[in-house]
């Protein structure tokens, strides 16, 4: 094969592996700001949380660290609830969800930081899975497992989470509160309980994209932050509340990523990221696949 | 003596008690040696700032007790910059304006020192720093002085090593990919690796940065791969230090060097998590078990600092920076006690002019305020391993190629 060619696949190969990983991240928050509309900021802090937790747990077990963190999300999940609760009766439940609210999810990043701080210090620590330095080669075509495993995985994840929304009740339910609250109501369910139970989903999916990053770079109690802008931008591109829609975000931006850094300069990724981004709202303001 | 009266007494004695106290402490508060600094105790570089305060701490408290500076107690003032460089003029405002600090110095990096120089420039005064390359480039003042030991031309003389070594390659190299991060410092560390190559007549067939949030660093390792060059320079800092030498081993990188300037492989947090994955890789190092018997002091001041850094949870090695911050105010200290005062122009003129002995040696400064002669250390990592602390801890796995006197063995090349 040609080296030019050759390059041209590892460039979508990377960007594929890459939007795996950015759709785990994105996939929580579009669940909680595109459905439930609760602008959890938060979310970084849970992912750096997920990233502490699988790691303490895997030096204490040894354990794999993605495993761990989908036998752990139950814990997750159950922290997303109380939140959701503190949040629905201080803020939601008094109409003050929109600014307090907010202010609010920034209080439990920083907290979430500031705890992570004093317990386990500010230096950076990773993962090092039997897998962490395993490249499998088809061809010309590199896939390191620390990458293709968190992929693997988070579509899953996604794809899991989408049939679940559309084949069950609940699931159904959690799409139907972000469509029309009252209607619910008038159908005998709770949007409360609905928007905790999803809340809490999104909460649990942090814990699991936690993990994919500790395998894939070195973690420090504040590097969640440098997410949020691009998680955002990949629900948005997607289209707000659509799961789908937040993994084919991932996909472009991911493979944008790649190719710019393969061909253009990687300093322009994020120019080129949020440009595509800026070209679809203009054409799609829902996003690619928003109703 | 009726009841309400002894009450009034009471109060009274109770009164003056308290007032003598809040005065001995004011007394004693006023008489105190304020010294104010910003330092990444959050954010991306936090685990170096930690470390380099708890350095500062050890250092404040040696000089108490030994009973003070001129006499008078000193107290470290210091605020969390959160790694950001936006919060640095307001932390040097209220050091200034509101704790009344006698001195400043500044906090860990590039990117942090350069947005503190105005409003130090403003109040004339002088400016120990923490390891920032080519900051006083900009500046031009005469009363900054850096305690990285960078050499007087901070931004070339940083890669001289690497570019010393490439030259003693057989065939010599002709061309270089260049690559760092979009921060002051690896822009500063690249300008002076572009005059190196310039200067060796080698092509410069990749020069790019990258945002530091990147994730993925294959895809850029892979664009360097396509351009075929001999030698790569990397100004990286500490994350994306880990991505480049792990994108490089994921893709087998063929090149004869590889490395250069990255912060992080001089971390316990980084040897131990990449390992075996850094044999082969060049890059530079301030201090290493293989050359301690030449730096006693520095081996003296850490067995001090892991101490202390094993409580705190930061670096356990302490190689990197933490002799460095115990240096620098070492040099504040000595120059206190020479001029007698905190008058700043006198303790600038007096750095100028002076030779400082402190537990990385002997410094002398250039007139711009660099180390007048540069002592960064070439290292070639090799026959790692393991993951293992101990193993970072004992002579063997650094090959130190430059400069001459701390030399101990030569380059082994290609990179992979």
């Amino acid at each position: 094969m040609e080296p030019s060619s050759a390059l041209f696949l590892n460039a979508v190969v990377s960007g594929l592996l890459l939007a795996g990983f950015y759709a785990a991240v994105a996939v929580g928050i579009s669940i909680s700001f595109g459905m439930l509309d609760v602008v959890n900021i938060a979310h970084p802090g849970f992912i750096i949380l997920g990233s502490y937790t699988a790691l303490i747990v895997h030096r204490w077990l040894g354990w794999d660290p993605i495993l761990l963190s989908v036998v752990l999300s139950p814990l997750f999940f159950l922290l997303g609830m109380v939140l959701y609760r503190v949040y629905y009766v201080a803020f939601e439940k008094r109409g003050q969800e929109s600014l307090r609210g907010l202010a609010f999810f920034f209080g439990i990043l920083f907290i979430t930081e500031v705890v992570l701080i004093l317990i386990y210090g500010v230096d950076y620590q990773l993962v090092k899975t039997a897998y962490s330095e395993t490249v499998w080669k088809l061809g010309p075509i590199d896939f390191p497992l620390r990458l293709l495993v968190p992929c693997i995985v988070s579509v899953a994840m996604v794809v899991g989470i989408q049939i679940f929304f559309n084949r069950t009740f609940f699931g159904r339910a959690v799409l139907a509160v972000a469509q029309d609250q009252l209607a619910l109501r008038i159908m005998g369910v709770d949007p409360v309980r609905i928007k905790e139970f999803a809340f809490a989903l999104s909460i649990a999916t942090a814990g699991v994209a936690g993990a994919f990053l500790i395998v894939i770079q070195p973690v420090q109690p504040s590097i969640g932050r440098e997410f949020i802008g691009l998680a955002f931008a990949i629900c948005v591109l997607g289209g707000l509340g659509s799961l789908y829609g937040t993994l084919a975000g991932a996909v472009i931006l991911g493979i944008a990523e790649s190719f710019t850094s393969t061909y253009f300069g990687p300093s322009w990724a994020p120019a080129v990221s949020f440009g595509l981004l800026l070209l679809a709202l203009a054409f799609r303001p829902a996003g690619l696949f928003g109703r | 003596m009726d009841f309400p009266k002894r009450r009034w007494l009471s109060r009274t004695a109770l009164a003056a008690v308290a007032l003598g106290l809040a005065g001995w402490i004011a007394s004693a508060a006023a008489q105190e040696i304020k010294i104010g600094c910003g330092m990444a105790l959050t954010g991306g570089l936090a685990a170096n700032g930690k470390a380099a305060l708890i350095s500062m701490e050890i250092w404040a408290e040696d000089v108490n007790a030994r009973g003070g500076l001129l006499g008078r107690k000193v107290r470290l003032i210091c605020y969390d910059d959160q790694t950001n460089p936006a919060t640095v003029p307001g932390i040097y405002s209220k050091l200034l304006d509101v704790d009344k600090v006698d001195l400043v110095v500044s906090g860990y990096g590039t990117n942090l020192i350069a947005p503190a120089m105005p409003i130090v420039m403003q109040r004339g005064l002088m400016f120990m720093t923490l390891f920032g390359l080519d900051v006083n480039s900009k500046f031009k003042y005469d009363r900054y002085f850096q305690i990285m030991p960078a050499g007087p031309d901070p931004a070339v003389d940083w890669s001289r090593g690497f570019f010393d070594i490439a030259g003693q390659l057989n065939p010599k190299p002709t061309t270089i990919a260049l690559v760092g991060a979009d921060a002051e410092y690896p822009w500063a560390a690249l300008a002076g690796a572009r005059f190196h190559a310039q200067r060796a007549g080698l092509k410069i067939v990749y020069d790019k940065t990258y945002p530091p949030n990147t994730v993925d660093y294959s895809p850029i390792v892979r664009a360097i791969q396509a351009t075929n060059p001999d030698l790569v320079f990397v100004a990286s800092y500490p994350p994306d230090t880990a991505g480049m030498v792990r994108a490089a081993n994921e893709i087998g990188l063929k090149t004869r060097m590889f490395g250069g300037g990255m912060v992080g492989t001089q971390f316990a947090a980084f040897k131990t998590q990449l390992g075996p994955l850094l044999n082969g890789v060049v890059n530079y190092e301030f201090w290493t078990p293989e050359n301690a018997g030449k730096l006693p002091y520095v081996s003296k001041f850490l067995v001090k600092y892991q101490q202390r850094a094993a409580k705190e949870k930061v670096d356990p090695l302490g190689y990197y920076l933490p002799p460095y911050s115990y240096a620098m105010m070492e040099v504040v200290e000595q120059a206190i006690e020479a001029t007698k005062g905190l008058d700043q122009k006198k303790l600038a003129e007096y750095i100028h002019a002076n030779e400082f002995v402190t537990v990385v040696g002997a410094i002398r400064f250039a007139k711009n305020g660099e180390w007048s002669k540069g002592r960064a250390m070439s290292v070639q990592y090799g026959g790692i391993k393991s993951n293992d602390l101990s193993e970072f801890q004992k002579p063997g796995i650094n090959t130190i190629l430059w400069p001459a006197e701390f030399k101990t063995g030569d380059l082994k090349a290609p990179f992979k």
